[in-house]
């Protein structure tokens, strides 16, 4: 499958990632190869195969609407590059 | 009188190097019956990583002042006999993406080279529970993505059996700190394949348990369908023993199953009588290296021998499950690594323009080559237009190969084979050409896809003196049945050491 300009300056916008001219290129080759090389799957059949995300039947897990975690703002704060008054800090996002 | 004084000090000495040499069960005997203390074990680890880790690059932290810390706490309880199980005061090493309080957590990535968590993963939390002294953390591919730890921002492990190989991943640090004898124990993670296979390469035991079995809370998520979190060690012994202790249902993790067979060191078995084991005919082709192909059948004619039943049988699928894998994966890991945003934690460009332009390029400048090219694939295979082509048939395929695997086990106990199909690679073989190196992966994806446990242990070397790696795959929770198959195949064999570190002298 060729991969175009378009369809990696596409992608890099869904996975938020900006790549060099550099970059994209070998980007391009990898991928085109990787969806050659994962085609292989159209060998088989699965018209009537159920997708199957996990393999053990799992339930929807459920609890009571009850708050069990304490306030933890302090601790989540810790890790964050910046921070003002309790939130997390991001540049303006509009004017 | 100088002359005892020296002699007392060297037998000191030699006591401390036996240390590292011991199982974890060894020591934790030890330390029951005072033989040695918690202190001698965790300083004897300590001192043989800041020895010999230099050259191997096992760790990205170690953690001397808390494991001392926790050492003399441990010893406290063992000695009012509030600690009585074989782990309390074992030293182990944990792979650097599961949650430790108050320690650097970086997944081996640039992104989260300052991410210092405030709450620890539920599996180490069990560990220290048990009494187990948690030493540090290892070496990884960045994000589990690769199988040779070389994607590490922090440089690349290297195999104690020969250092210009790799030592397998994506949990080359675990695999390579036992083999090492920095530590007896540790816990990796395995996607697919990433404690089975660095444990083959390093002539080391590793379980991948079943999904559900094992919580992964506080464990970064890579692709979530397929992640567990298991032992690595020197023996099968130490790793049920492990297994046993991290194993519970935990509802913080809502894929956690509550099973009450828990108790692998009842599979410590040495009877394979009547045990029925498949080797998949597909499994030994053209890619498969003849010196571990012949090792396999050796082991087979071995349990054959202690009065197991070994046929071979066609398993199917074996070719589609690299391509299935790589898309699960990529597609999951595109999602779950949408989090590192340079906002919450870890790493945030220094200069940006707005908010998008920072998320931007704090995860370009954050996120290494592998990392990246995943993201990238996983986000196409995501998107409208290509979902059900790709993800969609992923899913289908997956389903095909669970199928596959419950039909062998109507008439097979365990599912017997390689780890992979070559011992360790030289470094930097397998980084130039992705596609090669995912080939690697042909016997352990397979097992992540169907959600099934399996064990990787040692079974013989290469004519470069390489460990072989020999892997059984049960039934979903069935772990005590590859318990008990690799137990009694251990029995027959020594355990050998690299010869780096049997070398180490006084």
């Amino acid at each position: 499958m060729i991969i175009t300009d378009e369809t990696i300056d596409y992608v890099g916008i869904l996975a938020k990632l900006e790549l060099s001219d550099e970059e994209k290129l070998q980007a391009k080759k990898d991928m085109s190869e990787m969806l050659d090389y994962v085609s292989k799957l159209n060998e088989l059949d699965t018209e009537n195969v159920t997708a199957m995300s996990h393999t053990f039947p799992y339930n929807n897990v459920f609890r009571e609407d009850v708050v069990t975690n304490g306030d933890d703002r302090e601790n989540l704060l810790k890790n964050a590059p910046e921070q003002k008054d309790g939130c997390y800090k991001v540049p303006k996002t509009f004017d | 009188m100088a002359a005892i004084r020296c002699l007392r000090h060297l037998t000191r000495e030699a006591d401390k190097m036996n240390i590292t040499g011991m199982t974890a069960a060894e020591i934790g005997r030890k330390i029951k019956a005072k033989e040695i203390s918690v202190i001698e074990a965790v300083t004897a680890c300590l001192d043989a990583i800041e020895q010999y880790d230099k050259e191997y690059n096992c760790f990205v932290t170690v953690d001397r002042e808390g494991a001392l810390k926790q050492a003399i706490e441990v010893q406290k309880k063992i000695d009012a006999g509030e600690l009585t199980g074989p782990l309390a005061g074992v030293p182990i090493a944990i792979k650097d993406n599961m949650c430790q309080e108050g320690i650097l957590t970086s997944c081996s990535s640039k992104i989260l080279s300052d991410f210092v968590p405030t709450y620890t993963a539920e599996a180490v939390l069990k560990l220290m529970e048990a009494g187990a002294v948690i030493i540090g953390k290892t070496n990884m591919d960045e994000f589990a993505m690769g199988s040779t730890t070389e994607t590490s921002y922090y440089g690349e492990t290297k195999n104690p059996w020969d250092i210009t190989k790799v030592p397998g991943g994506s949990s080359g640090g675990s695999a390579a700190a036992v083999a090492a004898e920095e530590v007896p124990c540790a816990l990796g993670s395995d996607t697919g394949g990433s404690i089975r296979q660095p444990a083959s390469f390093c002539g080391v035991t590793g379980i991948k348990p079943t999904y559900g079995r094992v919580s992964r809370y506080g464990l970064i998520a890579y692709g979530s369908s397929l992640d567990q979190i298991g032992p690595i060690a020197k023996d099968v012994t130490d790793c049920a023993t492990i297994l046993e202790a991290i194993s519970q249902y935990d509802k913080k993790d809502s894929t956690s199953v509550n099973r009450t067979d828990n108790d692998f060191t009842t599979a410590l078995v040495d009877d394979v009588k009547g045990m029925k084991i498949g080797l998949p005919r597909d499994y030994f082709t053209e890619g498969l290296d003849s010196e571990i192909k012949d090792a396999v059948y050796k082991a087979a004619e071995v349990l054959k021998s202690k009065g197991a039943i070994v046929e071979e049988f066609d398993l199917g699928m074996v070719e589609y499950a690299i391509p299935a894998y790589y898309i699960i994966a990529s597609a999951e890991a595109s999602s779950n690594l949408e989090r590192f945003d340079g906002v919450k934690y870890g790493y945030r460009t220094e200069q940006y323009t707005d908010l998008h332009n920072m998320y931007k390029k704090s995860r370009s400048e954050g996120f290494g080559a592998e990392v990246k090219r995943r993201i990238m694939l996983g986000s196409f295979v995501l998107s409208s237009g290509y979902y059900d082509a790709y993800y969609v048939k992923a899913l289908k395929v997956k389903a095909l190969i669970k199928q596959a695997y419950d039909k062998a086990f109507e008439k097979y106990d365990v599912i017997m084979g390689p780890v992979a199909p070559t011992t360790a690679l030289d470094m930097g073989a397998s980084l130039s050409d992705p596609i090669k190196m995912y080939l690697g992966d042909v016997y352990t994806v397979p097992v992540n896809l169907a959600g099934l446990p399996g064990i990787s242990l040692p079974c013989g070397y290469d004519s470069d003196g390489m460990p072989i790696g020999l892997q059984m795959v049960g039934d979903a929770f069935h772990e005590k049945t590859i318990i008990r198959a690799a137990y009694a195949f251990e029995q027959t064999k020594e355990y050998k050491r690299p010869a780096g570190v049997s070398e180490r002298g006084l």
